[in-house]
């Protein structure tokens, strides 16, 4: 008999070794999540998946799960600071829908959507952040860039590249790409690279291919995000 | 004359023996020797050391004191303490910057020189203070602003202004047994090794001397945890990083009782078996560089560092110093390892522990400056003496560093459990409004609690004591720590990166005069997301100073208030602002005028 601890009330099995969102990812279970994805390592940044357990808030993607422990995730507390830190990933950058090609395959945007974001509520920093179309295949829009890590953390540790990596501090915090001129045409990518497909948001964006699915047609139009399985999965294969 | 960037790399490479873990301080010493990190010297280093351009680029980003763009043969910043500022630093800032004829933060057309501000650069109780190429000078007035613009214009090499500039003083006010007690090099660590390493560790808990740098951790179970992990090699780490503002005690020691800490050090060594220490030296206190130095190598020639110490067969141990580069997240002790491995200053996730995986995965001991020099007087004396001194939580003494508005600002050491009181009448401080303990994520203590003692029963600090008389608005003291925090966090996490900012903008809100209760309540809700959903400590207390001053002084907020429900923090006429500059024009005009008086 496997161990299991306890997810708003349904057991979650788990195997020694994984977080709490690794095995509710597993079982099934929805948590809201923007920096984790089930083949990475877990970076704990994002902070959209926070739970309570134990009495204390805590990112559920990098606190290993415990036989019997008692997790709260869907409660209008926790969905409510979840919602302000999805506004603030949404005032950070600059971040305009309509005009996305990623609408409705974005994560950021549907989590935004599931949580009932209606505005942006805080002020907007609208930072200064050049597009880069300078590679024939990829182009990257850093206005939607969330510095999830999870490109850094695929071109690394899948593509053996070091593609991307984090440069500043602070809210100058920003995406770098790895070559002499900071150009990704310089850099080493290509478009067959895990890291070029992993970005939840859309930043890394394949050229000519933009509309291929329609919008309204797309992965979170048909269900919210909560109801999907595993949206990386079915995002990514396109 | 700039020597090529090329060699100076190479040259830094060769010092820290090519180890990609040394990256921050081949960066820091490029840097040094040629002003700012050149594309080239980026070259020589991803070449050599074999690392991806993004990540040399990411950890140079990271540290306020590194540049990858020319910034000024002569990098003027201006230490932005509430301390600093109550000296008059603005105002002399202002002067340097039109005696020079330049815009703060701009480097000056013709690549002399550039002014701006950094965070506290622990020199409180002798401001306004400034690093000049990231040498400290203390007590700016007009007279020594002048005095450097003429320098700097006349192009002075920084080695020969006046010496008096960069004089530090130690300002010790009242000493107790740490700062009164004789170090003899070698004194305590002959004491611990003739009772037995298992007995010096019992010492030490004995002692029940707790962690100096805030935490309060027990040093003695730190020690044996440490000991007791599994692993190829064990380190200890100097946590001398001070970026708290207020404090400077950790710079004092270091000045006057380095022996005492690399002795502790060295303690450490004995009780963990570890082979290797480091000394974090924070970046602003780089001064102490070539004094440190010079006792760590009169320890090796004495027998007391290196291999077998004191003669005993096996006891190898040496400390090598790293020195910052302006990151006040990397006192945290895994940012700090991060830093020391040569990456960017993140915190990592815990658990596990430093303990046991720290420095390259291993046991690690992170410990502060004082802890280590205290653990000597329980080598020396006993943990039973030790553990008599102060109070049943707090064992031992304190050094408290005072600062603000008081007479005799320094250093003070006493027995845990002293009243703030007492401290204020020994500093000679009138008509106190409040004192902030432990620095901005510390507490705000106003006058009707002066009765409250230091210690971990009650008020915790890790040394800074900084006094505001009734002449302060304690709004802006608030203020000035909310910056620091946006300045400061290290853009990791969502709450902490995005929070404080959006925090500094509603206090500035506030400050601008378009304040109302929904800011407060906006901010209240900020305080909670940031201490619940923040990575590390210094997301969980950027709140702190802001609701301690709304709790302890509202009136300085309600003042503030422009409306009772709701005001927009937009102002049109201000946005113009940068049109004006921009046509040179500040004509009535050029301003939307406010309705009443038109
Ligand atoms: C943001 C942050 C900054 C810190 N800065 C320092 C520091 O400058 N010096 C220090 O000794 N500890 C600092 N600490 C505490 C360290 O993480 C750690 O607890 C301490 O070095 C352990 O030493 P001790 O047990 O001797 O106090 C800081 C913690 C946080 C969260
Ligand atoms: S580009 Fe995409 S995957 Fe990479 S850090 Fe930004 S949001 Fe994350
Ligand atoms: S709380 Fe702030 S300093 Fe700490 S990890 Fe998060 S962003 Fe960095
Ligand atoms: S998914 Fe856990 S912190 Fe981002």
């Amino acid at each position: 008999m496997s161990a299991t601890f306890l997810l708003d009330g349904r057991a979650i099995p788990f195997s020694e070794g994984q977080t709490i969102l690794q095995a509710a990812v597993a079982a099934g279970a929805y948590i809201p999540h923007l920096c984790f994805h089930p083949d990475f390592k877990p970076h704990g940044s994002c902070k959209v998946c926070t739970v309570k357990v134990g009495g204390r808030q805590s990112a559920s993607c990098t606190t290993a799960a415990a036989a019997g422990a008692v997790v709260e995730s869907d409660t209008p507390a926790i969905n409510a600071e979840r919602l302000a830190l999805v506004q603030m990933l949404f005032v950070e950058g600059n971040h305009f829908c309509p005009s996305c090609e990623k609408s409705g395959d974005c994560k950021l945007q549907a989590t935004a959507c599931d949580l009932g974001m209606v505005s942006p509520h805080f002020d907007h920093f609208f930072p200064d952040r050049p597009v880069d179309a300078s590679h024939p295949d990829l182009l990257l829009d850093f206005n939607r860039c969330i510095l999830c890590s999870l490109c850094v953390r695929a071109s690394r540790d899948v593509d053996g590249k070091n593609a991307f990596a984090l440069a500043g501090r602070g809210l100058r915090t920003r995406l770098i790409v790895n070559s002499r001129t900071g150009r990704l045409v310089d850099s080493d990518v290509s478009a067959g690279d895990r890291a070029v497909h992993v970005c939840p948001v859309g930043v890394i964006l394949p050229k000519r291919r933009g509309f291929s699915v329609p919008l309204g047609r797309r992965v979170f139009d048909l269900k919210p995000i909560s109801a999907v399985a595993d949206a990386s999965a079915q995002i990514e294969e396109r | 004359m700039t020597p090529d960037p090329a060699e100076a790399a190479a040259t830094a490479m060769a010092r820290h023996r090519h180890d990609p873990h040394e990256l921050l301080q081949v960066l820091r010493e490029v840097q040094e020797s040629c002003g700012w990190i050149t594309p080239e010297a980026i070259d020589c280093i991803q070449a050599r050391l074999g690392l991806p351009r993004s990540k040399i680029l990411g950890v140079a980003t990271f540290y306020s004191f590194l540049h990858i763009n020319p910034c000024g043969r002569y990098r003027i910043l201006f230490s932005d303490n509430i301390t600093d500022r109550m000296l008059g630093n603005q105002v002399l800032l202002d002067r340097m910057c039109r005696n020079l004829w330049i815009e703060r933060g701009k480097v000056s057309e013709d690549g002399l020189v550039s002014v701006d501000s950094t965070s506290c650069t622990g020199l409180c109780d002798q401001g306004p203070a400034i690093l000049v190429n990231g040498i400290a000078i203390t007590r700016l007035s007009e007279a020594r602003v002048d005095e450097i613009c003429d320098l700097v214009r006349e192009q002075i090499p920084v080695g020969d202004w006046p010496a008096e500039f960069f004089r530090v003083d130690e300002n010790i006010h009242r000493r107790d047994v740490l700062l009164g007690t004789p170090w003899l090099p070698g004194a305590a660590l002959q004491a611990a090794m003739a009772r037995g390493t298992e007995a010096l560790i019992g010492e030490m808990k004995a002692s029940r001397l707790r962690g100096r740098g805030g935490a309060g951790f027990p040093a003695g179970l730190k020690w044996q945890a440490c000991r007791d992990a599994p692993g190829k090699a064990r380190y200890l780490v100097c946590n001398a990083d001070e970026g708290e503002p207020g404090n400077f005690k950790d710079r004092v020691l270091l000045a006057t009782a380095a022996d005492a800490v690399i002795e502790g050090m060295t303690l450490g060594a004995l009780a963990t078996g570890a082979w290797r220490g480091f000394i974090y030296l924070r970046g602003e206190y780089r001064f102490l560089l070539g004094h440190l130095e010079g006792v760590l190598e009169r320890r090796r020639a004495a027998g007391l560092l290196g291999e077998s110490i004191l003669g005993r067969e096996g006891f190898d141990f040496d400390v090598a110093i790293h020195v910052g580069a302006g990151a006040y997240v990397c006192g945290e002790e895994s940012a700090l390892i991060e830093s020391l491995e040569g990456k960017r200053g993140t915190p990592r996730n815990r658990p596990p522990y430093p303990v046991t995986h720290g420095y390259l995965g291993q046991p690690t001991v992170v410990n502060n400056v004082e802890t280590f020099a205290s653990s000597c007087l329980v080598a020396l004396k006993g943990g039973a003496w030790y553990a008599d001194i102060g109070t049943r939580e707090s064992s031992g003494t304190k050094l408290l560093c005072v600062s603000g508005d008081c007479a005799r600002p320094g250093i003070y050491e006493y027995p845990f459990g002293v009243e703030v009181r007492q401290v204020l009448e020994d500093c000679g401080a009138r008509k106190t409004k409040a004192v902030q303990v432990s620095g901005p994520s510390g507490a705000c203590v106003p006058a009707a609690e002066f009765g409250r003692r230091i210690g971990f029963e009650d008020l915790p600090t890790a040394g800074a004591l900084m006094v505001f008389d009734e002449s302060r608005d304690m709004f802006q003291v608030a203020r000035n720590f909310v910056h620091f925090f946006a300045h400061e966090s290290c853009g990791f996490c969502t709450p902490c990166r995005v929070g404080t900012s959006l925090l500094t903008q509603m206090m500035d809100k506030l400050a601008n005069g378009h304040g109302s209760p929904y800011d407060f309540a906006e901010i209240e809700k900020m305080n909670l997301i940031l201490q619940s959903m923040s990575h590390c400590g210094l997301g969980h207390s950027a709140c702190n100073p802001v609701l301690t001053t709304i709790a302890k002084f509202r009136p300085a907020y309600l003042r503030r208030l422009a409306h009772e429900e709701f005001e927009p923090a937009f102002d049109l006429d201000r946005a113009l602002g940068a049109a004006r500059q921009m046509t040179g024009r500040d004509d009535p005009a050029a301003h939307v005028l406010p309705e009443e008086a038109t």
